[in-house]
């Protein structure tokens, strides 16, 4: 089981936990606002646009290319950002604070 | 080659050059054919704007049939994002559970009428339907209106031979005002009394901006819904074991589509209007003249995709554009994704087999390159489990 703690645009904090699927589904699933997961997961429509958290960066893992280009022409994107949809709800995630970009 | 393959003629332009030519009407447009660079032209909209001319960002443009600018479509930041902002909830409705539960019973439906019958002509007896009938619940008014568009057939704004036909297209114009009038008359729950209602930056919509929203709703996702359908079902014929897999492994579903929409790109292309001299993929492209962001081509960029020619049912990254890039990106995608999602998840549960029986292609003739972007006709038998 994961604890993982979205803090949305306008500053509210949410902890919810999960153990499988990806963590847009887990926020999907719990309505946190600014996770929209349009495209159900492939990559292909940046609507889960997180920051990671820079100490929790070596947990969550980093950027894949494909996400990197995705997120290049963002204004929003920073070295922490990622497409949620990309990370694994796992044990090893545990305890990641993720600040909902849109 | 299979009769559902969509070869893709822009494999060689897009290695060597990156970019192609087309005339049309006399305003020749450059085609961005690489991803990278579609991308980052797409959501340059300074130098590219959506905002020209109602109708000359469209190829074959439509300046010469069409004086209403469509909305959002046909603006640029920051007006786009005030008027995209106004509609965007109403078009993620299709995530609601009565919606889903609404079309889920239009293509139950469908799939067992035409499970019934000797054969069937894909493109007019069941692409046509399925899209006009799940276009009521987006406008939210009654699924018996759906009949009338139905009658219209596939080519509201194409006849036969003829690219662009003005005559077709204004009887969707005048539908659209008749139901205006009716919306001011009459206000109710319905898409067009819900704009009428609205207001961007604090100023109520006009008539001529709901014109606007509402042919953009008809146009944006007719021909390309019905592509979509009727590819897949062109595929599922020739690939029955595909449906096999999707009825073992229903959690592919949501892959399988956004597989099946890149393959397809149902748009093949969307220009732009350049408005200072700059250049893309290294070539020089002049002030006023126009580009299209090819989505087609970049979704089989070997740069990005691997396979690209093929579909893997599971294909776990793609990051396609079949949906657009950046600040236009479809506003329909959510209904499209869901309709297409109850659509494939009921043909692998009620359907065996398709034996696909007669079909003529629908090819797009961009110039340089001519595209299958699907069929005129398909006649198929289906086959119940
Ligand atoms: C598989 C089906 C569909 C495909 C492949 C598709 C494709 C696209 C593409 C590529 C764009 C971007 C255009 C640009 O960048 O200039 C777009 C925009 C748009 N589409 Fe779709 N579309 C589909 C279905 C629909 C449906 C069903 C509707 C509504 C009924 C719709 C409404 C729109 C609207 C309103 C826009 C403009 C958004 C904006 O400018 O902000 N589309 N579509």
């Amino acid at each position: 089981m994961a604890n993982i703690t979205f803090i949305t645009t306008d500053g509210t904090s949410t902890t919810v936990s999960g153990n499988s699927g990806s963590v847009m589904e887990l926020a999907r699933d719990h309505s946190i606002e600014g996770i929209l997961g349009n495209c159900g997961g492939v990559c292909s429509c940046a609507t889960c646009h997180v920051h990671v958290a820079p100490e929790d960066v070596r947990k969550t893992g980093e950027a894949s290319e494909i996400e990197r280009d995705m997120l290049e022409l963002d204004d929003n994107a920073d070295e922490y950002s990622r497409l949620c949809c990309q990370i694994v709800v796992s044990d090893a995630i545990d305890g990641v604070v993720l600040r909902v970009a849109e | 080659m299979k009769k559902s393959a969509l070869p893709d003629p822009f494999a060689a332009a897009r290695l060597e050059k990156g970019i192609g030519h087309m005339n049309d009407q006399d305003d020749p447009v450059t085609m961005i054919l690489r991803l990278k660079d579609l991308r980052k032209t797409a959501h340059n909209y300074k130098t590219f704007q959506s905002g020209a001319t109602p109708g000359r960002i469209v190829v074959p443009s439509e300046v010469n049939i069409r004086d209403t600018r469509q909305i959002p479509f046909e603006l640029d930041p920051p007006e786009h994002t005030a008027y995209r902002a106004a509609v965007e909830a109403w078009f993620r409705r299709p995530l609601e559970e009565d919606y889903t539960r609404a079309l889920t019973g239009q293509i139950e439906a469908l799939v067992n009428e035409v499970l019934q019958r000797d054969t069937v002509e894909v493109v007019s007896a069941f692409a046509l339907p399925l899209q006009s009938r799940a276009l009521t619940l987006l406008l939210n008014i009654p699924e018996a209106e759906a009949e009338i568009w139905i009658s219209w057939g596939t080519h509201v704004f194409r006849s036969e031979g003829v690219a662009l036909d003005g005559d077709k297209a204004s009887i969707l114009y005048d539908y659209i005002d008749e139901q205006i009038d009716r919306a001011i008359a009459n206000p109710g729950e319905d898409l067009y009394s819900v704009l009428l209602a609205s207001a961007v930056n604090g100023k109520p919509m006009t008539r001529e901006e709901v014109r606007g929203v509402m042919i953009l709703t008809f146009a944006g996702g007719r021909d390309t819904l019905i592509n979509a359908i009727t590819n897949s079902v062109a595929y599922f014929a020739e690939h029955p074991e595909s449906l096999t897999r999707l009825r073992n492994e229903p959690e592919i579903l949501n892959r399988a589509v956004e597989e099946l929409v890149r393959y397809f790109a149902p748009l093949t292309h969307m220009g732009r209007v350049v408005t200072q001299d700059t250049e893309v993929c290294a070539h020089a492209v002049r002030a006023d003249s126009r580009v299209s962001l090819c989505w087609a081509s970049a979704n089989r960029d070997a740069a990005v995709f691997d396979k690209a020619d093929e579909i893997v049912l599971d294909r776990k990254l793609n990051p396609h554009v079949s949906f657009g890039f950046s600040h236009h990106n479809c506003l329909g995608a959510t209904h499209a994704r869901q309709l297409l999602r109850v659509l494939v998840a009921t043909l692998a549960e009620k359907v065996a087999s398709i034996d696909l029986l007669d079909h003529q292609d629908n090819i797009e003739d961009l110039d340089q390159f001519k595209r299958k972007v699907g069929f005129d006709s398909l006649t198929v038998r289906f086959h119940a489990r």
